[in-house]
């Protein structure tokens, strides 16, 4: 078993436009159980062998899916959201960006009152190398492992996935929770996700300024960490006031800053290295 | 968790006062009487149809206005052209003066503050209401947080009446203005929603010496993700002449901040290239900008990225760390090649490519007049060696 993403999983594909096509073939291709895809109109036909439903509804009748990745465009993509949360799915990832974040607000009132994990938006997805993937990353950084990876970025996941495979150390899961001011699934209960799963072993976590997502997630660590860990923090240079292309990544009054972030770690006792290449030497140390 | 001020986002789309104002007053919210001048002429034909004293305040998208002197009181309409003559075509913090408005100025009795605007953390809208008025409330938040009142609506129900009065009662709002000033907040909330606001805000609310209320100030910050919905706002977007590289780039769909240093940035994903920013700055350096050209980056994307990064005078050196994904290296590769052929750059390229076929691509450039280097971290640092190298006249685009 590994997390929110597993043997069990049965994914439709909301939006089977040119990148939920592609995407719902690499998915496929890792061993991922693309059961069906959701375009209005399009019901009762089929997309590269993908039968096609109108309603997330009709999908999940006839596939018994469990879990949706959405790619439909930021206008529409809180419908979607919506709609795959009054299904009860279990996971839904919601890839798009963009999205207003009014709409957001208001789905993230929704989702209090459903047991449904969204993942996202405006993010790459979850991997659990070996396992399957709900999501966008490419499958060469990843290799399965012991390591839990929790990230706000997506190149960026991939380039320390990419080094932390290089050094032998392999995944558990990789959550990209994503880039947004609001999100389904915050830093620190991904953490925590990752915190209890059986098959991680240790813990990496990836954060970026803006919010105070890192410093929550550092004192949850503080009070319930079981597993070694170590951070990493973008946006060390960043000068105060400027949106560094992630709609949450900027400092403001103050708050959100590298400096805060980095200390909130190392008082829960967790090495934050100063560039990603440190990352897995900080790890051996932990774990030796 | 501190709440409060951490919970200010950053603006989008800032909108002017007059502009703020025009939106209050469009949700039934009392202002002051007034008008915008582009002119000292038009400056004092408001304040004559105004009358008696006016306040002359200057239209631009800083902070702190009045510390600045952007903010001044005239008796009659012959010093409402004087304040407006010395204002307008001024630069107040880095921002010319291009308009002013002239109010009526108020006899004020007191101030409120009132806000509405994110909470991340608690994925709510924040409510805020203090009697602290008229001064920097940030300041208030850190200093003496206990005085502003907060509340967190469903976003899905809006401002109820007793939260509202709950807000009211709790910063100690007295009663002869408890009633006004719980219908300006639930009308303040209900622009916040129906114009997707990040930020809406009155400080100060006067309170005025015969008891009514009247906005003062306000701040309107637009989130930009919903400007497709929004088109009266949208139109209210300016753009001042440092921008407009950030707006080029936005248009093609790429995102670009301008920054301080001399070290150009092109990369992909907003994590990675401030992770690249991060390392030219351990390296010793300091950006230019940053640019994030986004997944999937074609030739084309490649160009004009180098295009907006080559046309700021102050870049002495390139750095391009593309990490492929879903991206291929050598398709990046052969992106930079075709604007090699084409451009010319003046200033040396520093490349990094790693991830999906970035040994093909890494292949594809080598002979070629640029430096290739394996990792962030060396390339960061060959990227400030060569900056540092470059003399200042060197950083010319050859067309």
């Amino acid at each position: 078993m590994s997390v929110l993403v597993t043997e069990r999983s049965r994914v439709i594909v909301q939006g089977v436009g040119r990148e939920g096509r592609f995407h719902a073939a690499q998915m496929r291709k890792y061993g991922t159980k693309v059961v069906a895809g959701v375009k209005p109109g399009a019901g009762g036909t089929s997309i590269d062998d993908l039968p096609i439903y109108n309603t997330v509804h009709g999908a999940v009748e006839a596939t018994d899916a469990n879990a949706s990745i959405i790619f439909v465009p930021a206008a529409a993509a809180a419908d979607a959201i919506l709609e795959a949360l009054d299904q009860e799915l279990e996971l839904v990832v919601a890839i798009t960006e963009w999205i207003p974040v009014h709409d957001m607000l208001r789905v993230a009132s929704v989702l209090a009152r459903t047991s449904t994990t969204l993942v996202g938006p405006n993010c790459p997805g979850v991997i659990s190398p070996g396992k399957g993937k709900v999501g966008i990353l490419p499958i060469d950084s990843f290799s399965s492992g012991s390591v839990g990876f929790v990230s706000r970025s997506g190149t960026l996941t991939y380039e320390i996935a990419d080094l932390l495979s290089r050094e032998g150390f392999g995944q558990s899961t990789c959550i990209g929770i994503g880039g947004d001011p609001i999100i389904g699934l915050p830093m620190p209960k991904a953490v925590q996700l990752l915190n209890e799963d059986p098959d991680t072993r240790a813990l990496v976590i990836v954060g970026e300024i803006g919010g105070t997502d890192e410093e929550d997630t550092a004192a949850y660590l503080r009070a319930f960490g079981t597993k070694p860990a170590v951070a990493f923090i973008a946006g060390l240079s960043a000068p105060p006031g400027k949106r560094m292309g992630h709609a949450g990544a900027i400092v403001t009054g103050g708050q959100g800053t590298a400096a805060s972030k980095v200390e909130a770690f190392r008082t829960a006792g967790i090495p934050v290295a100063t560039r990603p290449s440190e990352i897995p030497q900080l790890l051996r140390e932990q774990l030796s | 968790m501190p709440d409060g001020a951490d919970t200010i986002e950053a603006p989008p789309v800032k909108l002017h006062e007059f502009q703020a104002k025009q939106l209050l007053h469009d949700a039934g919210i009392p202002i002051p009487k007034g008008g915008v001048a582009y002119s000292p002429e038009e400056a004092a034909a408001v304040a004559t149809s105004l009358g008696g004293t006016v306040v002359v305040k200057a239209q631009v998208h800083v902070g702190g206005r009045g510390k600045a002197g952007g903010i001044k009181a005239a008796r009659n309409a012959h010093e409402a052209r004087e304040h407006a003559a010395s204002l307008l075509g001024r630069e107040l913090k880095g921002l010319r003066v291009e308009k002013v408005l002239v109010e009526q100025a108020a006899n004020i009795a007191r101030e409120l503050y009132l806000g509405v605007t994110l909470d991340r953390a608690r994925r709510r809208p924040v409510v805020m209401l203090s009697t602290v008025g008229g001064i920097d409330i940030e300041e208030v938040a850190v200093s003496s947080p206990e005085k502003i009142a907060r509340g967190w609506p469903d976003p899905l129900l809006g401002l109820q009446p007793f939260e509202a009065r709950g807000l009211a009662f709790g910063a100690g709002v007295p009663v002869e203005q408890r009633e006004a000033v719980v219908d300006v907040l639930r009308r303040l909330y209900g622009i916040f929603t129906a114009k997707d606001c990040t930020l809406a805000e009155i400080n100060p609310l006067f309170v005025v010496a015969d008891g009514t209320v009247l906005a003062g100030d306000a701040k309107i910050d637009v989130d930009d993700n919903a400007l497709y919905r929004q088109p009266v706002l949208a139109a209210m977007k300016e753009v001042s002449a440092i921008d407009l590289n950030e707006e080029k780039a936005r248009e093609i769909g790429f995102s670009y901040v301008r920054l301080d240093g001399n070290v150009g940035i092109i990369g992909n994903g907003a994590g990675l290239v401030m992770a690249t920013l991060d390392a030219v700055k351990l390296a010793g350096g300091d950006a230019a900008n940053f640019l994030d050209v986004g997944g999937g980056a074609k030739e084309e994307v490649v160009k004009a990225a180098l295009e907006i990064v080559l046309s700021d005078d102050r870049v002495r050196s390139v750095l391009i760390n593309i990490f492929g994904g879903i991206t291929r290296g050598d398709e990046v590769a052969k992106g930079i090649l075709d604007v090699l052929a084409e451009m010319k750059p003046a200033v040396p390229l520093v490349v990094r490519l790693s991830g999906t076929r970035a040994t093909e691509g890494r292949a594809l450039l080598e002979g070629k007049p640029l430096t290739s280097r394996a990792t962030m971290d060396e390339a960061a640092a060959e990227a400030v060696r060569l900056a540092k190298a470059a003399p200042a006249v060197a950083a010319r685009r050859s067309a």
